[in-house]
């Protein structure tokens, strides 16, 4: 082992980590915009079309293989000539799969919310836009905190797929420093470390949320 | 329709499917009037106070306030309940269990109407809130949150919040059914300083002395139909069909009342 061997390590797992929490902002953000509209949407109309167009957008994201979604995002369509920057085929695919996952842990704490919650709000004269926005959202919100947070830290844990469509974050650099240096235990060993830095801050920062929007 | 009438209630009806819980309903409320709708769990007294603001839409008949019909537009077709929003801030409702929102503190509950349905700003409606929640004497738990009250302090909370509808009418579905026999008394207490400023009410009640006493009639209802309308003593004293004998009969057996 030489005496480099340490820096190099550090620097290709702390660049990786850069875009690993990069790529996370970026597709948690995509997928709790998508998963909130969507869910919104679902509870607030009886519109049919609108049931089924979300219903079949969570069972198809739901039962693809991410990798499978992720290859066709950035090698199918580049096949079909639309060319995606890596981190951009990824944190959309990674949003997009997990806006089919959010949807539903968004539309269970809004149903979660009791009936009566609404009945006042509609009998004081909300309308129910404002009634929903008001009274039922941050009820709901609050109820599926929780499941937002370990959805948050799956996706830590699944931006490792995108090295597969050659984002240079930490499994990336990781394979790259392996395939270079042969220090197979101790490169993959250090990598499992960083993600459980970065899985512990996401499971932190989430608990802190969850104390802070309880009900005193 | 007489110029002091300020509810009319026209053959209201509801059918879930098969079964029928409200027929051929039909009353009327002047200004400043207060009726008790009591009869035997199941009668359709609940079903037709929330028919009133539309919480249960009817699916036959109508309602109107001051001669506006409720929840349909001028063709008869029915409003959403966007359109519907207007009407049902003129109509102020407490429920059995309280519905207080959690997330929200006590003088915000009492809040949220005035500023986000009639436009009034957040020290206006504060202040206001603070008002109203003394006038259930409950001003000292203004920032406390909901949950941190009892059941009777919840529902003045809630009755605070009605009236901060400035409201044309209050429905009251049984406010005290929920609520541990030691806290009715504050909440009926509440009712009857309401009922003495000679504001329009419409009382789904089990406590048949407090509806002699608050109501000037009463209604009795059974299998979805109303039985007897009448002044409340003379409902409560004489009555006529065999039904409210035998209703009345079981209340005292049971020794509910008196």
């Amino acid at each position: 082992m030489s005496d480099a061997l340490p820096g190099l390590i550090a620097e290709a797992l702390l660049t990786g980590a850069l875009v690993t929490v990069n790529v996370t902002a970026g597709a948690l953000t995509v997928a709790l915009a998508i998963g909130m509209a969507l869910a919104a949407a679902a509870v607030m109309t009886n519109n049919r079309m609108l049931q089924t167009t979300i219903r079949v957008y969570v069972e198809a994201l739901r039962n693809v293989p991410s990798l499978t979604f992720l290859f066709l995002l950035y090698f199918g369509l580049a096949s079909l000539g639309i060319r995606l920057p890596s981190m951009l085929a990824a944190i959309v695919g990674l949003g997009l799969i997990g806006g089919a996952v959010t949807v539903d842990i968004f539309r269970s704490g809004f149903l979660s919310v009791p009936a009566g919650q609404s009945e006042a709000a509609a009998s004081i004269g909300l309308t129910p836009f404002v009634a929903f926005r008001l009274i039922v959202f941050p009820q709901g919100l609050r109820l599926a905190l929780p499941s937002l947070g370990n959805y948050a830290v799956a996706l830590v844990k699944d931006t490792s797929l995108v090295a597969a469509i050659a984002a240079p974050e930490i499994m990336f650099n990781a394979r790259q420093l392996v395939n270079e240096t042969f220090e197979t235990a101790l490169i993959y060993g250090s990598a499992a470390l960083v993600y459980l830095v970065l899985t512990g801050a996401v499971a932190q920062f989430t608990s802190l949320v969850e104390r802070r929007l309880e009900v005193r | 329709m007489a110029a002091d009438t300020l509810l009319e209630v026209a053959n209201l009806g509801k059918t879930f499917g098969h079964l029928t819980v409200l027929k051929n309903v039909s009353f009327k409320l002047d200004r400043g009037e207060r009726v008790a709708l009591i009869g035997p769990s199941g009668s359709g007294k609940s079903t037709c106070l929330r028919a009133i603001n539309y919480l249960e839409p009817p699916t036959e008949g109508e309602i109107s306030l001051e001669g506006q019909l409720i929840g349909r537009r001028r063709n008869g077709q029915p409003m959403t309940d966007r359109e519907m929003a207007p009407q049902r801030a003129e109509i102020g409702m407490v429920f059995q269990h309280f519905h207080l929102w959690p997330h929200l503190s006590v003088r915000a509950n009492v809040a949220l109407q005035p500023r986000k349905v009639r436009g009034m700003s957040r020290d206006d409606a504060e202040m206001l809130a603070g008002d109203l929640l003394g006038k259930v004497h409950l001003a000292h738990k203004a920032e406390e949150m909901p949950q941190r009250l009892s059941g009777g302090q919840q529902q003045r909370v809630a009755i605070a919040r009605a009236l901060a509808q400035q409201p044309k009418l209050l429905l009251f579905d049984e406010p005290t059914s929920a609520l541990d026999p030691e806290l009715v008394g504050e909440v009926l207490t509440v009712i009857k300083e309401l009922a003495a400023e000679g504001r329009a009410m419409v009382l789904v009640t089990h406590e048949i002395a407090f509806a002699r006493e608050v109501a000037d009639r009463i209604i009795f209802m059974d299998g979805g139909q109303i039985v007897e309308d009448g002044p409340a003593k003379a409902v409560l004293d004489r009555p006529k069909s065999p039904r409210l004998k035998q209703f009345l009969a079981s209340l005292k057996l049971g020794g509910a009342d008196e």
